[in-house]
């Protein structure tokens, strides 16, 4: 179903960033939460899990019912307690910041309670009563699985068609190694998947080996959770020299396999994004002793965020702000980076072109939209790229509902979950409108 | 600098800061270092018959992951012969000739008492404490609270102690009573200089929910112990009050129960305690928290001005009253600052869900409103609030005049209009 990983993988160099909590210090972390009524963390986290309650749970030793009430709001909560901006969603929202005191470390405590469940393998959740209704997937990301997962709730049998050899989407191959590795992302895919009753379908292409009007003819829904496609390239000479790849693949390919670093000395990103971010301190953390962030805006403007890039200057990761690439020079790959500096407009000033050496070059600009392979559906409204959902990740047309990247752009394995976990909500009311449950 | 020195029923100290006949106190050379550590007195581990012991003794109550905020002991008197004890009497009082020793004592007959009593005088005994509020083990031998528990027989061993002993005697009274009174006025019928109290409460720590056995567990059984520790002050507080503003009992009054720090002392000091004891505290931390408990009273006396320590026992006394004597036409409203809140709407859930309901979120601030013309003053608010100084009580002039109950029954004293009683 899934292809197994390699031992031999460069992310496992990494140890993990936050480190997880042992029972007493979770305790004493849970018992300083306050409990809030109607509470901040809850309402800044998309999933909405009622983090209260987990944690109170927590300090009561209820460690199997804290679990479940994560897993109740969100089933990827194993991994969104590692890879989740904490900061920016629910310990950002916690009153604690108000008081000029630490906030309660939320993304921690619920590492604990669903790492614990994952250790004991607890299983809170049964498929529903089978309704004879049939949904497909499009990829086998975050979106699908906690799409997939609530349709089985629901008693919907469910089909999965992943294009790669290996399901979890961007858990799997995108997340940084010193948050989550590659294994424990397949380990918590295999985990949601054994509710029974998802036929997962590795190797296939939507498009390819099943067409779209296949989909809508077999199934009685269909959501498209397929994430982004290939990493943007900039148009410039020299972007096809070896040495030169998009940040996206490179990082896959150093999280499902061994990434020769050995002639790597120093290694330009291009990008002012997390994605830049991460493989900015993914060079640095494999050894790379220049590893430079070469972004055209300055670092108020970037999309990354300021807690990590702050990890990333803690890592010795220098910057090239207001700097933009406008030639890959080598003999036989690549060896330095020709670039000019910008001004306030993003306009190249005569004048000022510069050259750093560079024999890696990753590419964080940005990735292609996936929502085009839908064109062909009327009813369906692609903009950019990216597919046009209501709040409850409907497309317009009959049938199809999307959630994910592919709808949303970019944004956190959270977000992702709560859209995959909305529309199985929608299918669900569409698909058995006027039908009887068993 | 303020006189930290203590008198009480003719015992005297060097500060109010005493060990209670406990663990802490149950060896010379133990004593000897909380001496050098600053503490002012000492009542040695009650002395008698030898017992033998069980394992485990002690039992921990964790409230809010706070370990020992509650604490109960199944352990019984010294499990050391009386001549070794009285011989290290001697020796400490050699080395701390200031420093009281107190001698707690729990025997059986007259002539027992009077034995005891005398050597422990002999060995250097500054004082005696009557050992009649252990609830756990000697009571079921017919000593401890099986005497604190009936008024005619701790008069009666009261007596004999008075009259066998030539230094003040101290009779520690038992809380596993339903009204405190008649068992001070007993000791203080049988001549006692003084009483201290509490001792502990009968008790059951917690159970093991997983082998069914109560704790502290020995083998696969346990029994009731003796509670104490920080969670039973307000027990002990109450009982030291009672006594203190009793108008006939008028006995010094050593205090005990839950002191943990200077804080506790200074309320135990206020409702009418002359010296505290601890032994908890000392349990889970060690002698060195009476370092802060001497400079935390020093600073506290500097800042209100009390130069000796009579200037402040009993202050509070006075304030402390039948609950018909209270104001019933004083009204207060909460308040909240929307400056120092921080939203986390624990008053909200408070009032609504556990007191009158007139704490409401609003639509556009995370800052609660307060309904006044609801708002009964209750105070739960601000309990729960985790801003220190968010939500304030404030008086409301509501144009009545003050009235208590009993001046409305007897007198026919008008009451305001009742708030949330709809």
């Amino acid at each position: 179903m899934t292809a197994p990983l390699p031992a031999q993988r460069s992310e496992t160099a990494f140890a993990d960033f936050k480190l997880p909590l042992m029972r007493d210090a979770a305790v004493a972390e849970a018992n300083r939460c306050l409990f809030c009524s109607d509470a901040p963390c809850v309402n800044a986290c998309p999933t909405h899990i009622d983090i209260p309650q987990f944690i109170r749970k927590i300090a009561t030793d209820n460690v199997r019912s804290s679990a479940k009430t994560i897993f109740e709001s969100n089933i990827l909560g194993m991994s969104c307690a590692r890879v989740c901006p904490v900061e920016v969603l629910c310990v950002g929202a916690c009153v604690y910041n108000d008081l000029e005191q630490p906030p309660i470390a939320i993304g921690k405590l619920q590492r604990y309670a669903t790492d614990m469940a994952f250790e004991k393998n607890w299983r809170f959740f049964e498929a529903g009563k089978p309704t004879g209704k049939k949904v497909a997937l499009i990829g086998a990301g975050p979106a699908s699985l906690a799409a997939a997962h609530e349709l089985r709730r629901l008693g919907h049998a469910c089909t999965i068609f992943e294009k790669r050899a290996t399901i979890g989407g961007l858990n799997t191959f995108g997340v940084a190694p010193y948050k989550m590795k590659a294994d424990r992302s397949l380990t918590e895919a295999e985990w949601v998947l054994a509710i029974g009753g998802i036929e997962v379908k590795t190797g296939v292409t939507v498009g390819e080996q099943v067409t779209l009007q296949q989909l809508e003819q077999q199934f009685d829904a269909v959501f498209v959770g397929a994430g982004l496609g290939a990493d943007s390239a900039l148009g410039i000479p020299g972007e096809n020299l070896p040495g030169v790849y998009g940040a996206v693949a490179w990082i896959e390919h150093m999280k499902l396999t061994k990434a020769d670093m050995s002639a790597v000395k120093s290694a330009v990103i291009v990008g002012g994004g997390n994605t830049a971010i991460d493989a900015s301190r993914e060079t640095r953390g494999l050894g790379v002793r220049s590893v430079t962030m070469l972004y055209r805006g300055t670092r108020e403007g970037m999309s990354g965020y300021q807690h990590e890039w702050s990890a990333a200057l803690e890592e010795g990761v220098g910057t090239a702000w207001q700097s933009l690439p406008i030639a890959f020079e080598g003999t036989g790959r690549v060896q330095r980076v020709k670039c000019v500096k910008l001004d306030a407009s993003k306009r190249p000033i005569a004048g000022t072109e510069f050259t750093i050496e560079a024999d890696l070059v990753l590419l964080a600009i940005g990735q292609a939209k996936l929502g085009d392979m839908l064109g062909s559906l009327a009813g369906v409204s692609v903009h950019k790229g990216i597919v046009k959902v209501d709040a409850h990740g409907f497309t317009g047309r009959a049938k199809w509902y999307a959630g994910g990247d592919c709808t949303n752009g970019g944004k956190e394995v959270v977000n992702a979950a709560a859209e995959g976990k909305a529309a199985a909500r929608a299918i669900d009311a569409a698909i058995m409108k006027g039908a009887a449950r068993a | 600098m303020p006189d930290l020195s203590t008198n009480t029923g003719g015992i005297h100290s060097p500060n109010p800061f005493w060990l209670a006949s406990a663990p802490p106190a149950n060896s010379g050379l133990q004593i000897q270092r909380a001496f050098e550590a600053g503490w002012g007195g000492a009542v040695w581990k009650t002395l008698g018959t030898p017992i033998q012991n069980v394992s485990s003794r002690f039992g921990g109550h964790t409230i809010g992951g706070v370990r020992g905020a509650g604490f109960n002991n199944i352990e019984l008197i010294t499990d050391r012969s009386i001549e070794t004890n009285l011989r290290e009497i001697t020796e400490t009082k050699k080395l701390f000739p200031k420093n009281p020793i107190i001698v707690s004592l729990m025997v059986e007959t007259e002539a027992e008492w009077k034995d005891l009593i005398k050597r422990s005088i002999d060995a250097g005994g500054d004082g005696l404490e009557l050992n009649f509020g252990c609830p756990h083990g000697m009571c079921e031998r017919g000593m401890g609270s099986a005497v604190g528990q009936e008024p005619k027989i701790n008069e009666r061993i009261t007596g004999w102690a008075v009259q066998y002993s030539t230094v003040p005697v101290l009779v520690k009274l038992t809380p596993n009573v339903s009204d405190i009174i008649p068992h001070g006025m007993a000791a203080k019928r049988g001549g006692a200089h003084g009483v201290s109290l509490i001792n502990t409460i009968k008790s059951i720590i917690g159970v093991d929910i997983d082998r069914f056995v109560p704790n502290p567990r020995v083998g696969l059984a346990s029994t009731n112990g003796g509670y104490c520790g920080s969670a039973v002050k307000p027990i002990a507080l109450h009982m030291v009050a009672a006594l203190a503003r009793h108008k006939e009992f008028g006995l010094p009054i050593s205090g005990i129960g839950g002191v943990c720090n200077w804080r506790d002392a200074v309320e135990f000091m206020l409702l009418g305690s002359s010296t505290v004891q601890v032994c908890t505290e000392v349990m889970l931390r060690g002698y060195r928290i009476v370092e802060d408990m001497i400079d935390g009273l020093q600073e506290y006396m500097r800042s209100h001005g009390f130069d000796r320590v009579d200037q402040m026992v009993g202050k509070a006394v006075p304030a402390f009253s039948e609950w018909g004597e209270l104001d019933l036409n004083y009204e207060t409203v909460a308040k909240i600052d929307a400056d120092k809140c921080i939203g986390c709407q624990l008053c909200v859930a408070a009032c609504h869900d556990g007191a009158h309901q007139c704490i409401h979120p609003q639509q556009d601030s995370r800052v609660p409103r307060v309904d006044e013309s609801e708002c009964v003053g209750c105070n739960l608010c601000q309990i729960v609030c985790p801003v220190p100084e968010c939500i304030s009580l404030v008086p409301v002039n509501n144009g009545f005049k003050p009235a208590t109950w009993n001046e409305h029954v007897h007198q026919g004293k008008p009451l305001r209009p009742k708030k949330g009683a709809h």
